[in-house]
């Protein structure tokens, strides 16, 4: 059943002082709105009091400078995928945005909200991953920044406390001579959540990886770095059996689970093919 | 409720509303404008699409509050006097048949030509995935957009 609106408030704050105060009362901030009005369509959405930070400046769009990029947490996946150079410095987030949805979809959805969500299944964080990307949080109390790969505590569950809003992305551009690996499958190429997904990172010289990252989406509670499978690769020659052996190490990584969208037998088995096919393709 | 201030179809208006209250109601229920669609109501479907400040977007998932000052343009305003090309194009091709998905369907169409004048097939097929049709009369709305030219 459709929620009932008279039990639900939800203002603008149209700077961060306003959002600060908003968050001190307890109300929840809104952004694109693709998960919260799902959930509220369909009666799901606990009553609350919210707030709409979409105008909050500070928030808004993408910052370059010489050593990094800024994506601010209201980029939208549109504005991700179309810009010229996340799609030549960080080409895997361009991708997985690309997948997110369809376009009505991207138009909306921002980064922000994709990583505050913390679903294993969002189709960003495999790549900031790899990129090993920091993420800024901002609070009356000032700003603090940590590792992405520290951001993701468990299912649904991250470092942001209550009085914290998502700030930005930072990315530093240092992989040019890397290979740059994105899959993702669904059951369908548009609008469809991921059952498995990988994002991979590769430089390789004279046939001998010189660094690898692997990560992927979807099969646990989290987005995972595959460390075991990396700290095998660093420094081999890809072979046919180094290949069977790392597919073999990526079940340790993994802990997928059956649930609507697929089985935990076939994430493994999809996401060890995946981990091959990308392999294959920087031999 | 609220008053909020919006533009529809080029017309300034003002509407009294719950914030949260869904555009895709508003339009349909307090400005009678019932072209655009409810299909699934979570984004999945594309048949509510309509554009916002120049943008595609699903308008069962845009709260009122986040359109106050913007311009909004449904199925309804595509028209003025006489169809669009890509009206007709849908008209020529066989682009409809049940009726439910075509407001999302030209819309979404209109975005992409809008955007690009030349486009690929593959262009148009990422385009259109967000729309559903339960006809599954996906070649012919394709071919609709395709053969449309380069004005929408």
């Amino acid at each position: 059943m459709r929620a009932y609106l008279p039990d639900y408030s939800f203002h603008r704050a149209k700077t961060l002082t306003e959002a600060f105060s908003q968050l001190e009362a307890g109300a929840k901030p809104f952004a694109g709105g693709t998960d919260i009005m799902v959930l509220l369509d369909a009666g799901a959405l606990p009553p609350d009091n919210y707030f709409d930070i979409l105008a909050i400046k500070e928030l808004q769009g993408i910052r370059s400078t010489k050593k990094a990029l800024s994506l601010g947490a209201l980029t939208t996946y549109s504005e991700i995928r179309n810009h010229k150079l996340i799609q030549s410095n960080f080409p895997i987030l361009c991708a997985s945005a690309r997948e997110v949805g369809a376009i009505a979809i991207q138009n909306r959805g921002t980064i922000g909200g994709n990583i505050a969500n913390s679903s294993p299944a969002a189709d960003l964080p495999p790549g900031l991953l790899v990129y090993e990307a920091q993420i800024n949080l901002i609070s009356k109390r000032g700003l603090r920044t940590l590792d992405y790969t520290k951001f993701h505590l468990g299912y649904k569950k991250n470092e942001l406390q209550k009085d914290e809003l998502i700030h930005s992305i930072t990315l530093k551009p240092e992989f040019q001579k890397h290979h740059h690996f994105w899959r993702k499958v669904g059951s369908r190429r548009s609008q469809a959540i991921s059952k498995t997904m990988i994002a991979a990172l590769a430089k390789v010289n004279r046939k001998r990886i010189e660094d690898i990252r692997i990560a992927l989406g979807s099969v646990a509670p989290t987005a995972v770095r595959c460390l075991e499978v990396e700290t095998f690769l660093k420094g081999k020659i890809l072979s046919p059996s180094t290949i069977l052996e790392a597919k073999k190490i990526l079940s340790r990584d993994l802990h997928p689970i059956d649930d609507i969208r697929s089985t935990g037998k076939y994430r493994l088995i999809v996401s060890q093919n995946m981990l091959e096919e990308f392999l294959c393709g920087i031999g | 409720m609220k008053k909020m201030s919006l533009t529809v179809n080029g017309k300034k208006l003002t509407v009294s509303c719950h914030p949260f209250s869904r555009l895709l109601d508003v339009l349909r229920e307090e400005l009678q404008l019932t072209g655009t669609k409810e299909g699934c109501g979570e984004g999945e479907c594309g048949a509510c699409s309509v554009m916002l400040d120049g943008k595609l977007v699903n308008s069962c998932l845009v709260p009122l509050l986040q359109v106050e000052g913007k311009k909004i343009l449904t199925v309804e305003g595509l028209a003025n006097k006489s169809l669009t090309p890509l009206q007709n194009s849908f008209m020529k091709c066989g682009g409809a048949q049940c009726g439910i998905c075509t407001p999302g369907m030209l819309m979404a169409g209109y975005a992409l030509i809008k955007k690009k004048k030349k486009l690929s097939k593959q262009e148009i097929r990422e385009g259109l995935g967000g729309n559903l049709c339960r006809c599954t009369g996906y070649s012919p709305i394709i071919k609709s957009v395709q053969n449309c030219g380069t004005k929408p």
